[in-house]
C-alpha cells in the first residue's frame, strides 16, 4: 500500500523545538510557523487570507482613524501578572484607548532569538491571544524575523494598532487648563516592582503583581459618565512612571500641577520594596492605570465611573492643575511640607546609604 | 509600613513644628548643618523646611558619598574597565551616573563596551567573581564608615577562600574628618562671617563609629551635636534638640537616635575595619579639596585583592569647573542658587560640580525637590472667581 501523503507537512514541534533561522527566511518553515502558531492563535478572516496586509473596512461616519505603535521589549519574559504577549497589547491598546479612541486592530510584529524555545514563544503567543480577545482588538497582520543566537534576548514584539475615535472625543496632552481635577485609576508602581523583584540580582521574594491590563473599558466606562470635552487629558504612565507623565502634561498644557502626596494610592507591598531600594514609586512603571485630568465641574462623576469598573476600583483624585508659568509639578507631602516632583534625570537608581 | 510610617506622621510633625517655632528665639537666627546626604535628602523630600520658622535655616553639608568622590577616582576604574576587558566593574547603583573626564561616566563606558554591572552589596560582587572564575571581577567600593564594613568582610572572605580573581578599588572616607575640614575653614573658624551653630550627626555612620567621636568637635569647637535618624521625624526632634542646646548655651553631642546608636558604636565592625584598612595620608574630596587622614586604603596584608596595587592604578586629580562653587556650599558658605552654574549648565542631567551629582547632594536636592521656591507659584482655581492673593510659595 502507498503511504505517501503529498501534500503532508510534519507539524512543528512545539514541546521540543526552537527557533532557528529557517522561520525567518521567507521558506516553509516560516509559513507553517505562521500557520500554525500565529494564525492558530489569533484566528480570524483577515490573517486566514495569508496576504501581506489586512483589508479593513473604513470607519463609521464622523469617526477619525488613531494610530499608534509600541515597542516591547521586557527581561524576564514572564513575570507574575503578565508576559511580553500580553504587555504588548495591552501596550499599544492602552495607548489608542487614552487617544480617546476604541481600538480595533492590531498589527504584530515579532524578533525572535535563534535558539528561543518554541513551547515559550507559542505560550507567549496563546497569552497574546487571550489578551487581544479580552481587549476586543483583532491580531490582522504580522511578521517575523529571526535574528542569531545573542543578538535578541528571546523575543521582541512590536505592535502597531488602529482605533476609532467617536465624534466630539479629543483628549490631548496640550489640553490641560488650569483649575482641571487629576485623577488616576489605582495604586502606583504594580508592574516596574514587580518586574524588579523576579531579577536574579534582588534576593528578596514579593507577591507584587504587575498591573498589566487594557484600559479601553475603563476609558469607555468614563465617556458613558462625563461629557466628551470635560475630558481633557487621558494618560497611561507607563516607564518613568506617574511624575514623568504628569510633568509631560505639565509641560504640555503649560500649566503647573498641585498634588496630594496622601491621595495617592501605593500598596503597602510596593511602599516596602521601593522603601527597601531606595526608589520613589512615584517613578515607577505601570501598565494598567488611567491618569485622566477633568474639567472640575465633572471630576465628582468622572470617579464615581472609574470606581464603578473593576480597573478604577481604587481610583482616587489626587490634585490639580495650577497656572504656574513654570510649569512645575508640586506635591504636598504627607508629612506636612512641599516639594517639587520633577522629571526623572536618567533612570532611577538606588541610593547607597 | 511599620516602623517607618511612624517617623513620616503628619499630625506629629505639626506638633514639632510648633514647639519648634515656640522655643526658637524670633530674637536670632539658627543655622543647622545636616552633615549626611540621607538627611539632605529627607528635609528636601518630605518639605522639613517648610515646618521650620524662618530663622531656623538648614545647611546641605558634604556627606553624600556619591557627591564626594573625586573625578579622577572615577576615571581610574573607566580606565580599567576599558582597557581590560576581562575585568567586570561592579559598583552600587548611585555611582554609575557620576560625569567623570572625557565626557564619561561608568554608565556611558558601559555603553563602550565596558563591562559595568550594578550591584546591591559588596557580597553580590564577591558571588559574582566565585561564579565567573576566569574573569576579573572589580568592586569599586564607596562610602563612609555604613559601607566600610561590608567591603572589609568581602575582602577577608575573598583571602580565606583564596579568591584571585576578586579585588576591590577602596574610596572609603571618613566623616569625623570632613566635619573637622568645615569647621576648620577659615569662614568658620576665624572670620565668622559663615554662621554655624551645631550640626546633626549622621545616622547609619554613627550606628557603626558611635556618638564618642563627635565628643571632641562639640569641646573643641562649642558646636553642639545631636545624632539623628534618617525619617523626617528624627530630623525635626534633632532640630528642636539644637536649638535649645543654642538657647541654653549648651554645646554637647546628644543622640536622637538612640534606638540604633550606642556611644561606642558597633564594636565588631570597627575592628573588622581596623584590621582590614589603614588610614591614607591625605585624599582628595569634591569640593573640599585634599583632606588628611580623611580616607581609607587596603592594608598590605590584602594587597592581592586590592585592586590599586594589583592592576597598577594611577591616580590623576582632575580639578572641577572654576565656576563651581560646590566648595563653598558644602561649607555652608553659599546656597546653590548662588552659584552661576545652577540650573543653567549644572543640572542633574548634566551635573558640572559634586553637589549636583546624587539626590542628595544639596544642589541637586534643591534642583530637584525645592526650586520652586525660587519663583513665587500662583494657584488658580477655574471652578472659582481668581483670587489674586492666593499665593502657595
Amino acid at each position: 500500500m502507498n503511504t505517501v501523503k503529498p501534500g503532508y507537512v510534519r507539524p512543528l514541534d512545539l514541546r521540543n523545538g526552537r527557533v532557528d533561522l529557517g522561520f525567518g527566511a521567507g521558506g516553509r518553515a516560516m509559513a507553517q510557523l505562521i500557520s500554525e502558531l500565529f494564525a492558530r492563535a489569533f484566528a480570524n478572516d483577515y490573517l486566514a487570507r495569508g496576504d501581506d496586509g489586512a483589508v479593513l473596512p473604513a470607519p463609521a461616519a464622523g469617526e477619525r482613524l488613531v494610530m499608534a505603535t509600541d515597542a516591547h521589549v521586557v527581561s524576564p519574559l514572564f513575570f507574575p501578572g503578565g508576559d511580553i504577549g500580553s504587555l504588548s497589547v495591552h501596550g499599544t491598546v492602552n495607548d489608542l484607548a487614552v487617544m480617546g479612541a476604541r481600538p480595533l486592530y492590531l498589527a504584530a510584529s515579532f524578533i525572535l532569538e535563534e535558539g528561543y524555545a518554541l513551547a515559550e514563544l507559542a505560550r507567549i503567543v496563546d497569552s497574546m491571544a487571550a489578551a487581544a480577545r479580552a481587549a476586543g482588538v483583532v491580531v490582522v497582520t504580522g511578521d517575523t524575523k529571526v535574528v542569531e543566537q545573542g543578538k535578541g534576548d528571546g523575543v521582541f514584539i512590536t505592535t502597531t494598532g488602529v482605533g476609532a475615535l467617536p465624534a466630539g472625543r479629543d483628549p490631548g496632552g496640550a489640553r490641560a487648563r488650569p483649575g482641571d481635577a487629576v485623577l488616576l485609576s489605582g495604586r502606583i508602581g504594580d508592574h516596574g516592582m514587580a518586574i524588579m523583584a523576579q531579577r536574579e540580582s534582588l534576593a528578596f521574594d514579593s507577591e507584587i503583581v504587575s498591573d498589566s491590563a487594557a484600559l479601553n473599558g475603563l476609558v469607555e466606562a468614563l465617556y458613558a459618565a462625563v461629557p466628551a470635552e470635560a475630558v481633557r487629558v487621558l494618560r497611561d504612565p507607563t516607564r518613568g512612571g506617574l511624575a514623568t507623565t504628569l510633568n509631560e502634561i505639565a509641560t504640555q498644557s503649560g500649566v503647573g500641577m498641585e498634588l496630594d502626596e496622601a491621595a495617592i494610592p501605593v500598596s503597602p507591598q510596593v511602599h516596602a520594596a521601593c522603601e527597601l531600594l531606595g526608589l520613589d514609586p512615584l517613578y515607577v512603571a505601570n501598565e494598567g492605570k488611567l491618569v485622566v485630568l477633568c474639567a472640575p465641574e465633572h471630576a465628582e462623576a468622572a470617579l464615581a465611573a472609574l470606581h464603578a469598573h473593576p480597573l478604577g476600583a481604587e481610583a482616587a483624585r489626587i490634585g490639580a492643575a495650577t497656572a504656574d508659568p513654570q510649569h512645575f509639578v508640586q506635591i504636598r507631602t504627607g508629612f506636612g511640607g512641599r516639594r517639587m516632583v520633577d522629571w526623572l534625570a536618567g533612570e532611577q537608581l538606588p541610593r547607597i546609604c | 509600613m511599620k516602623y517607618v510610617d511612624e517617623f513620616r506622621d503628619g499630625t506629629l510633625a505639626a506638633g514639632l513644628a510648633r514647639a519648634i517655632a515656640r522655643e526658637a528665639d524670633s530674637g536670632r537666627d539658627y543655622a543647622f548643618m545636616e552633615f549626611c546626604g540621607g538627611h539632605t535628602h529627607a528635609i528636601s523630600r518630605y518639605g522639613v523646611a517648610d515646618l521650620l520658622p524662618a530663622n531656623v535655616r538648614m545647611i546641605h553639608g558634604p556627606g553624600c558619598p556619591v557627591c564626594v568622590l573625586p573625578i579622577g577616582r572615577v576615571d581610574m576604574a573607566i580606565r580599567l574597565a576599558l582597557a581590560r576587558p576581562e575585568v567586570i566593574l561592579c559598583t552600587y547603583g548611585d555611582c554609575l551616573r557620576v560625569p567623570a573626564s572625557d565626557g564619561l561616566s561608568l554608565l556611558k563606558a558601559k555603553a563602550r563596551g565596558a563591562d559595568v554591572r550594578m550591584v546591591y552589596s559588596a557580597a553580590d560582587a564577591l558571588a559574582l567573581a566565585a561564579r565567573e572564575p576566569a574573569r576579573e571581577v572589580v568592586f569599586f567600593a564607596i562610602g563612609f564608615e555604613t559601607t566600610t564594613p561590608p567591603t572589609a568582610l568581602v575582602l577577608r572572605q575573598a583571602a580565606a577562600q583564596g579568591l584571585a580573581n576578586f579585588s576591590v578599588i577602596c574610596n572609603h572616607v571618613l566623616t569625623p574628618s570632613a566635619i573637622s575640614t568645615i569647621l576648620e575653614s577659615p569662614e568658620v573658624r576665624r572670620l565668622g562671617t559663615v554662621p554655624l551653630d551645631g550640626f546633626i550627626g549622621p545616622a547609619h555612620v554613627s550606628t557603626i563609629i558611635g556618638s564618642q567621636p563627635y565628643a571632641f568637635f562639640a569641646e573643641e569647637y562649642r558646636k553642639p551635636v545631636v545624632i539623628a535618624g534618617f525619617e523626617p521625624l528624627d530630623v525635626m526632634q534633632a532640630i528642636r534638640m539644637l536649638v535649645r542646646q543654642v538657647n541654653e548655651g549648651r554645646a554637647e553631642v546628644e543622640n536622637e537616635f538612640a534606638r540604633a546608636v550606642v556611644p561606642e558604636g558597633n564594636l565588631k565592625a570597627k575592628t573588622l575595619v581596623a584590621e582590614t584598612f589603614e588610614l591614607r595620608r591625605s585624599f582628595e574630596w569634591r569640593g573640599l579639596g585634599l583632606v588628611p587622614y580623611s580616607a581609607l586604603r587596603i592594608r598590605a596584608a590584602f594587597a592581592p585583592w586590592d585592586a590599586e596595587a594589583k592592576f597598577g592604578l594611577d591616580y590623576h586629580p582632575v580639578p572641577d569647573n572654576r565656576a563651581c562653587e560646590c566648595g563653598a556650599i558644602l561649607r555652608g558658605v553659599r546656597k546653590p542658587t548662588d552659584c552661576k552654574l545652577f540650573g543653567t549648565v549644572c543640572t542633574p542631567e548634566t551635573p558640572m560640580g559634586s553637589c549636583m551629582v546624587s539626590s542628595e547632594g544639596a544642589c541637586a536636592a534643591h534642583y530637584n525637590y525645592g526650586r520652586f521656591r525660587d519663583v513665587p507659584v500662583r494657584v488658580v482655581d477655574n471652578s472659582a472667581p481668581p483670587n489674586p492673593d492666593q499665593e502657595t510659595a
